[in-house]
């Protein structure tokens, strides 16, 4: 099963290596990964995707919980949340599919960035579901490139992560 | 006051009451050498190779429970260390290792003898640290032997630039550390006590499973008399052993691959099964699909990572050991309550039946030295009250199986990891521990080979140990495994063109002696180990086809020992 962690981390040089490093060393599986400073410049938020079953997923809480430069962390589908990825997609969007792309851009609510008379630029927020539906509408055929930020979520409501 | 990093180094040892350090010298670290020579509070033990520096330290640590130390140079020091890094992890040692570096404006420009030691060494160590400014260097030191010897302990290690080691700065060191990230449990829930104590004092076939924690945990008194309390039968594991006297009637011996019939006989046949700081390790539990299958399970540990990792636990209990042992004691004491005494009954009926099997028999009319008699001998003349340290193969379990450890942090091994090589090493820094203790290293002569050049160390420091060889020519667990498993094609196990190590002692300028019949083994041991002044190097040329029983074979369940 698909989980997403949010995790409050001391922002130091290596401590995203120590959780990289642990993943890697105990097989666990990252989807995503997603990490930058908060208002509080000491402290790091990562949001973390990954799969596995309830005893794995014990055992990913624990041995994070362990490393000493991670301060908490929570599991966010526990309760009520909001996941949002960014997605940058350039697209080629020429001839008559130009009218197309932008239709479905517009559906998606992206915003185009950048246009040439061959290329569209378009940014898309959304759960990372929704983009994955973006990327199979528009087909293989018009992307030339995709950026994604990887998801990443906050609690609804008055559950808060804070040191 | 100012001082340089160097001097602010030797200071923070002092303030955490290190006397003794194991290190080797090299050019990242000469401030650092130059700081040591001017004092006389921390004394310096010159090993032969990093690896020896690392394991004397462990061994230090395991005897006292005090956080070992070591220092090595940058590069080719720091990954000589690994090695015993990596023992003290999977061991959980108390140990902060300082590695020096090269200065921070050369770093990760491939300078001389640069590697980068933190990425080395992260998945091997409790935490890391890289110092980059001497205004940071008590701080970071004061945290890294906090960390090191607090909760579940392990190796710190602490990378310092040379440039950091020559500046200047205040010296002060903090009285507490506090970490907004780590902050270890003491004290176990109290509701989760009182459902364990609920589920051990009904119980009709218990079992205590204690391991390493309780050694740790300084908790064997807590153990024993939490056992003795309630007439329960224990089993340690192998880094439990002296966790719980092993001369008492209600120990049943060492428990997994090559632990005693009865312990694994009652651990499969319990339905209570209270697990002390230990670990589920896998060579403990066998398949694991067949581990404890009438068996609920309560599990006291102190870190939580170590709580239903590989056996889904019924009762966990995250906390020192110690503190909910106590805890258990308490209530056991107020509720009056007690074990179900007719169920008792029956259980150790069925326990001394497995028992009566006498699983460690040998052959005692042998015409060759058997090891398991060495070591039974060794127990007697030493009264069973000496520190023994062993190396990684057959030696090492039937050490294990015959020397009946009755006080904690007396056998010293490595469990973990497995680390060949190891037993000298660690004899050297047990004995510096307790410099007026015997202290016996038990090896094989592949094991010996792996850190011989530290007997030299022993003649600097004049350590009188006690090397007790058991010299069966084979990489003897090796040849074990290739006889049981792989139709007897011993690939690579003979030990070929082996060193006369009676003159190989006698070059390193300490004791040699050769035993070949089993009627001279009391006497070269008694000889041994009246010389308290000299090492002595005894060379046991022992069966070679012996093999350790019994066996759990891979795969197997608890209850599927292979006997003798
Ligand atoms: C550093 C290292 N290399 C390899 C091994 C694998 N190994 C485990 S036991 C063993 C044989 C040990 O032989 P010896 O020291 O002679 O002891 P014996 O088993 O004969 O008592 C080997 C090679 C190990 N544990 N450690």
């Amino acid at each position: 099963m698909r989980h997403i962690i949010s995790i409050l981390m001391e922002n130091e040089s290596g401590a995203l290596s120590r959780v990289a490093g642990l993943f890697s060393a105990r097989g666990y599986n990252i989807e995503s990964l997603n990490v930058a400073p908060t208002h509080d410049p000491t402290l790091s938020r990562m949001t973390l995707v990954t799969h596995g079953n309830e005893a794995i997923m014990e055992q990913i809480v624990k041995q994070l919980n362990k490393l000493i430069d991670v301060v908490k962390l929570m599991e966010l589908e526990e309760a009520p949340a909001v996941e949002r990825e960014l997605m940058l997609i350039k697209l080629r969007a020429d001839g008559e599919a130009r009218e197309e792309v932008k239709r479905l851009s517009d559906i998606f609510r992206g915003r185009i960035l950048d246009v040439t008379n061959k290329i569209y630029t378009i940014e898309l927020t959304g759960t990372s579901d929704k983009l994955d539906a973006f990327v199979e509408a528009v087909g293989e055929s018009r992307i030339l490139e995709v950026v994604r930020s990887g998801a990443m979520g906050i609690a609804r409501g008055e559950r808060v992560l804070r040191a | 006051m100012e001082m340089t990093g160097a001097e602010i180094f030797v200071r923070c040892l002092k303030e955490e009451g290190v006397d003794i350090l194991f290190g080797y010298p090299g050019g990242a670290v000469l401030h650092i050498y130059d700081a040591l020579y001017q004092q006389k509070d921390v004394s310096h033990v010159l090993v032969r190779h990093e690896q020896g520096a690392v394991h004397a330290a462990e061994g230090y640590a395991k005897s006292t429970g005090r956080v070992g130390v070591a220092l090595v140079t940058s590069g080719p020091g720091a990954t000589n260390a690994v090695t015993g890094i990596a023992d003290a992890y999977m061991d959980s040692v108390p140990m902060v290792v300082f590695t020096g570096q090269v200065p921070t404006s050369l770093i990760g420009n491939d300078a001389f003898q640069e590697t980068d030691s933190i990425g080395i060494t992260r998945p091997i160590v409790k935490h890391n640290f890289l110092v980059k400014d001497v205004a940071d260097l008590a701080a970071t030191i004061k945290k890294a032997f906090y960390i090191a010897s607090t909760g579940r302990p392990g190796p710190v290690v602490v990378d310092l630039p040379k440039d950091v080691t020559a500046a200047r700065g205040p010296f002060k060191y903090p009285k507490s550390v506090h970490l907004r990230s780590y902050k270890p449990t003491v004290k176990g829930h109290p509701g989760q006590i009182k459902r364990a104590f609920d589920l051990i004092i009904k119980a009709e076939r218990p079992i205590i499973y204690a391991g390493g924690g309780v050694i740790l945990g300084k908790a064997a008194d807590e153990l024993t008399r939490f056992a003795k309390t309630l007439g329960y039968p224990v089993t340690n594991t192998l880094m439990g052993l002296g966790g719980f006297p092993g001369s008492d009637s209600q120990f049943l011996g060492m428990l997994g691959m090559h632990g005693t019939y009865e312990a694994n006989m009652a651990m499969h046949h319990a339905d209570v099964v209270i697990a002390v700081g230990a670990r589920f390790d896998d060579r403990v539990t066998g398949n694991v699909e067949k581990f404890c299958p009438h068996a609920k399970i309560v599990h006291m540990d102190v870190d939580p990572a170590s709580i239903s990792k590989t056996v889904k636990v019924d009762v966990p209990i995250v906390g020192e050991v110690k503190e909910i042992l106590k805890d258990l004691l308490v209530l056991l004491h107020d509720s009056g309550k007690k074990p179900n005494a007719s169920a008792l009954q029956n259980w150790w009926k069925q326990i001394e039946e497995w028992r009566a099997l006498e699983c460690l028999k040998y052959d005692r009319d042998s015409e060759l030295i058997k090891p398991q008699f060495v070591i039974e001998r060794l127990h007697a003349l030493t009264g069973g009250d000496a520190y023994v340290t062993s190396d990684v193969g057959q030696h090492q379990m039937w050490t294990a199986q015959y020397y009946k450890f009755d006080k904690p942090n007396r056998w010293i091994n490595s469990g973990g990891l497995g680390t060949m090589g190891v037993g000298l090493p660690y004899a050297m820094g047990v004995q510096m521990a307790h410099p007026d203790e015997t202290v016996i290293c038990v090896t094989g002569e592949g094991s010996i080979q792996m850190c011989i050049q530290e007997l030299s160390t022993c003649l600097q420091y004049g350590l009188p140990l006690k090397v007790v060889l058991l010299n069966n020519r084979y990489l003897g667990m090796v040849r074990q495994w290739q006889e049981f498993f792989y139709q007897g094609r011993y690939a690579m196990s003979y030990m070929d063109a082996l060193p006369d190590f009676v003159k190989l002692a006698e070059a390193y300028g300490h004791i040699g002696m050769r035993i070949q019949h089993p009627q001279d083994v009391d006497g070269a041991l008694k000889e041994a180990l009246s010389m308290n002044d000299r090492l002595v190097f005894m060379d046991f040329i022992t069966d070679e086809r012996e093999n350790v029983y019994p066996m759990i074979p891979a795969g197997a369940g608890q209850n599927e020992m292979i006997l003798i």
